[in-house]
């Protein structure tokens, strides 16, 4: 029995009462064919209940294809493909769906896909099951209306034949199915057993046109599904997992990446109250107790002898000598147009910067987690899987089963950042390799403590940019930069986009510039460090973002150019980031307004994942000279606004957490030992240091794009700019604050 | 392994631990009171908060043997007017993100409001900064603070 074709069960993750949420009534076996967005052709195939199955399908409920069900209770539940993780998809999805539906907002639900990439499959990713690259309502908007207006068409249509009145006299508002004429009516819950008796419309649905969206684009109505659950405690993490006989796992990695397990003394670990067993892993060695506490002591217990041979022994301060070398040569060319090198040589005066960027870890406030039960044929798993084809097929290997004996539950997950989202699928890997060396029948919980978590490597990489730029007669007439830093697709199943020893990952946002200046070159070194590097909430942008913004900033000074018009003036060809930055210089009052006393303004404009964002960061200096950032005003033109207000959200927490690192973090290795292990070391930012955030949505008719990462981008930037403004230089090397916690 | 005899929430319960066990993994691996969440295990979070006889405590950072004769209270048992005006705050300002850290902004706010219920913004910083969320929500935290203070006040 494949787990296609499954009862799925509700997931009570959001604090609900449990629901039962039926993917396929029995008498249904194909159902329609819909188009996705990139154009890609999705079979929503329901195949046949199993006949030896024992759960029983509900008849009565409304099932029009693989996102949405509709039972008599009248509640809606839409089956999000995407991991909940904080940047709002469960709501994003679900507007989407009851928007085309015209359902009302309080009969509807969420609840998590189950892994399965035939149906739940994201365009943007070549189809894997997965989240990021803010791809979430990127990749579903025109899926999603198509799956409601189908839905509406056929509770329409059953309406329609139980009433014998025209379909076309048939209208649906908030819910209701309405025939005015005869002043009959009926709610989704009422019709949804004679819908599913319907075979799904062939060919295009019609879908409301825009000007008639009352949810989509607009504030109040809608309210975030998992609000409620996670404002009194019940929402469901991975962490909050339990099942009868349930051990919890730590692991004790190497205290240098690429060390491997040599000898192991477990005989202290082993008397630990409460532990049960410990086995060595290709990770580490694992201690399994009957909680996290007997499994944390009997981790200290264990004595361990690492072969580190194979390690990576170099330090952050050595590596980045070794960067800042390699930066003086050229690289292989990402981008160019015209001749940099000769324009910088003509050029009167060079005008160089070096910025450097030190690893960072995402931190998401629950540290790596997973639960799974293995029978010996099957694995059922629970935990925030953000690939979740990837997971299925790397635990399907681990066990020696087909992925589909591998059932993944997707829980909410406690922030991910990019964490969650691994090419190697490392932390699934370990859950099956540790439910693998305990065998079938016991539950294992495995939990990383925040010191494996900011240990763990993973890390946003390393990176050196060498930027030349040249001004004459108030014009850039050169510009050079230089990239260096290690290529985390390399060695992954993402290599392939890795083009001509050239990876897209390292230099977005550096290779194009908004900015016209003849004569271009961006060129980038791949280094090659035994430290596992990972995508991080903006990827590329967190450092290109930062290198193109605070150059161009300073290259108009010596143009002796205002930021925003200066920019302005050579931003012909991208209307989009000017139509932001013009919106932030608004709000701000950029030009018809002081700052306070001991104030500047900065400011910077970056696209990511095709959301253009500008900020105005308005800051002083402190004592101890820390920047304290006041207030931001933000611009962003993500397209159509499917919710403001976690449009708004986004762009709050993104300028939070890139300020939180651009101002205070870095892990550090020292001989290839990381110096920090938890928050005392790995800074991060706190209530106090957060600034007054004001958003502003450019109205936008372009398809929509994502917010949950490109909030970050501009922040850093936009300090470092404002800091220039105050008489200083902009920082070279971040973070801006070192060595205070 | 030694048997405490903890209240929590009113409730009275017998459990089984090491003594060194800290509150927080005795309400979740004993309890199944998974609200007070894990964020780092060393008093830098918040994430873990409770109350001790009713004041805030990291619960990942006292030993289980130390609460044996305090009332214990999590976000499981909230009650009380500042309670309810928080989490209404909380909900009408769609305050959390990944939610992971939000038992705990909740029960340090609920507290900062028993005690003041005029909080400036550099009193909500002094009651609040204990607390991280990586996801930067402060924004909303602070307004959703001011906006329960207000509804307390009447
Ligand atoms: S888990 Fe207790 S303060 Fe972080
Ligand atoms: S809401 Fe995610 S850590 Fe606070």
């Amino acid at each position: 029995m494949s787990i296609y074709d499954k009862t799925l069960h509700g997931q009570n993750v959001l604090g609900e009462t449990s629901q039962t949420v039926s993917s396929q009534a029995a008498s249904m076996s194909r159902r329609a064919l819909l188009k996705g967005a990139a154009g890609l052709t999705i079979a929503f195939y329901l195949p046949r209940l199993a006949k030896a199955q024992t759960v029983v399908a509900q008849p009565e409920t409304f099932a029009p294809n693989a996102f949405i069900r509709i039972t008599p209770d009248n509640i809606v539940t839409v089956l999000s493909k995407h991991l909940e993780m904080g940047q709002g998809p469960y709501t994003g999805l679900t507007t989407i769906v009851a928007e085309e539906l015209d359902a009302d907002w309080s009969q509807m639900r969420v609840a998590s896909a189950p892994a399965n990439a035939k149906l739940y499959g994201n365009s943007i990713f070549g189809g894997l099951q997965g989240t990021g690259g803010s791809s979430a309502i990127a990749n579903s908007y025109e899926q999603l209306r198509k799956a409601g207006a189908t839905a509406r068409a056929m509770l329409v249509e059953a309406a329609a034949a139980e009433w014998k009145v025209p379909v076309a006299e048939i209208t649906v508002e908030r819910g209701t199915v309405k025939h005015a004429a005869s002043s009959r009516q009926a709610t989704f819950g009422q019709l949804a057993e004679a819908a599913a008796r319907l075979k799904a419309p062939t060919g295009d649905v019609q879908l409301k046109d825009p000007s008639q969206f009352r949810l989509i684009g607009h504030d109040g109505i809608v309210k975030k599904l998992d609000v409620p659950g996670k404002t009194n405690g019940t929402a469901k993490f991975t962490i909050d997992q339990y099942e009868p006989g349930m051990l919890t796992v730590v692991v004790a990695h190497p205290p240098r990446f690429g060390a491997t397990v040599s000898h192991v003394d477990d005989g202290a670990a082993r008397k630990v109250a409460g532990v049960v067993a410990v086995k060595t892993l290709p990770t580490g060695v694992a201690v399994y107790a009957n909680g996290m506490w007997p499994a944390i002591k009997g981790r200290e217990a264990l004595r361990i002898v690492w072969d580190e041979s194979k390690a990576e022994k170099r330090g952050s301060a050595e590596l980045f000598e070794a960067y800042r070398q390699q930066a003086k040569t050229p690289g292989k060319i990402a981008g160019a147009k015209g001749d940099a090198e000769a324009a910088l040589k003509k050029a009167g005066k060079v005008i160089e910067a070096e910025f450097t960027f030190p690893y960072l870890a995402h931190a998401p406030m629950e540290p790596l987690d997973g639960f799974m039960m293995w029978d010996g044929t099957t694995a059922k798993a629970r935990f925030g899987s953000q690939i979740q084809t990837l997971d299925q097929g790397a635990i399907a290997g681990i066990l020696g089963i087909t992925p589909d004996r591998v059932q993944i539950e997707t829980l909410l997950a406690g922030g991910s950042f990019g964490r969650r989202a691994q090419a190697t699928s490392h932390l699934a890997a370990e859950l099956a390799q540790a439910v693998k060396a305990i065998g079938p029948g016991t539950p294992v919980k495995l939990v990383w403590t925040r010191e494996d978590d900011i240990r763990g490597g993973y890390y946003r990489p390393m990176f050196v940019h060498r930027l030349r730029g040249a001004v004459e007669n108030g014009k850039i007439v050169a510009w050079s930069n230089t990239i260096v830093g290690q290529s985390f697709m390399a060695g992954t199943p993402f290599a392939a986009m890795i083009k001509d020893g050239i990876d897209p990952t390292m230099v977005g946002g550096a290779r194009e510039i908004f900015y016209d200046v003849a004569d271009f070159n961006c060129d980038v070194h791949m280094t090659d460090v035994g430290v596992p590097t990972l995508w991080w909430r903006s990827v590329e942008h967190t450092h290109t973002g930062y290198a193109v913004e605070c150059f161009v900033d300073e290259l108009l000074q010596v143009a002796g150019k205002d930021p925003v018009a200066g920019r302005l003036e050579l931003m012909a060809k991208h209307p989009r980031a000017a139509g932001v930055l013009k919106a932030v210089a608004d709000l701000a009052k950029w030009s018809d307004s002081k700052p306070a006393e001991g104030r500047a303004r900065g400011v910077a404009v970056v696209e990511s994942f095709e959301s253009y964002i500008a900020q105005i960061a308005e800051v002083s200096v402190g004592d101890g000279g820390e920047p304290n950032v006041h207030k931001v005003w933000c611009a962003v033109d993500c397209g159509v606004a499917i919710n403001p207000d976690i449009i708004r959200a986004q762009m709050e927490g993104g300028i939070g957490y890139g300020l939180g690192h651009i101002l205070y973090a870095e892990v550090p290795l020292d001989s290839g030992h990381v110096v920090p292990s938890n928050f005392d070391g790995y800074r991060s930012l706190r209530i106090n240091e957060m600034p007054e955030v004001e958003v502003t949505i450019v109205k936008s008719n372009e398809k929509p794009t994502g917010v949950g990462e490109p909030g970050v981008p501009p922040i850093g930037p936009a300090v470092a700019n404002a800091l220039a403004r105050l008489g200083r230089e902009r920082p070279r090397r971040l973070p801006m604050v070192r060595g205070t916690v | 392994m030694a048997t405490y005899r903890l209240k929590v929430n009113g409730q009275t319960h017998d459990i089984e631990a090491l003594p060194d066990t800290p509150l927080l993994w005795v309400l979740r691996d004993n309890l199944h009171m998974t609200g007070t969440k894990f964020g780092c295990g060393v008093a830098q979070c918040g994430a873990c908060t409770v109350y001790m006889d009713g004041s805030p405590l990291r619960a990942c950072s006292m030993p289980v043997s130390g609460v044996e004769n305090s009332e214990i209270t999590t976000i499981e048992g909230l009650a009380g007017r500042e309670a309810e005006a928080v989490q209404k705050a909380w909900v009408a300002r769609d305050v959390p993100q990944c939610g992971y850290c939000q038992s705990g902004q909740i029960m340090s706010a609920i507290a900062l409001l028993q005690a003041n219920k005029n909080p400036t913004d550099q009193d909500i910083d002094l009651a609040m900064n204990g607390n991280i969320c990586r996801c930067a929500t402060y924004v909303r935290i602070r307004a959703a603070i001011h906006d329960a203070a207000q509804s307390l006040r009447g």
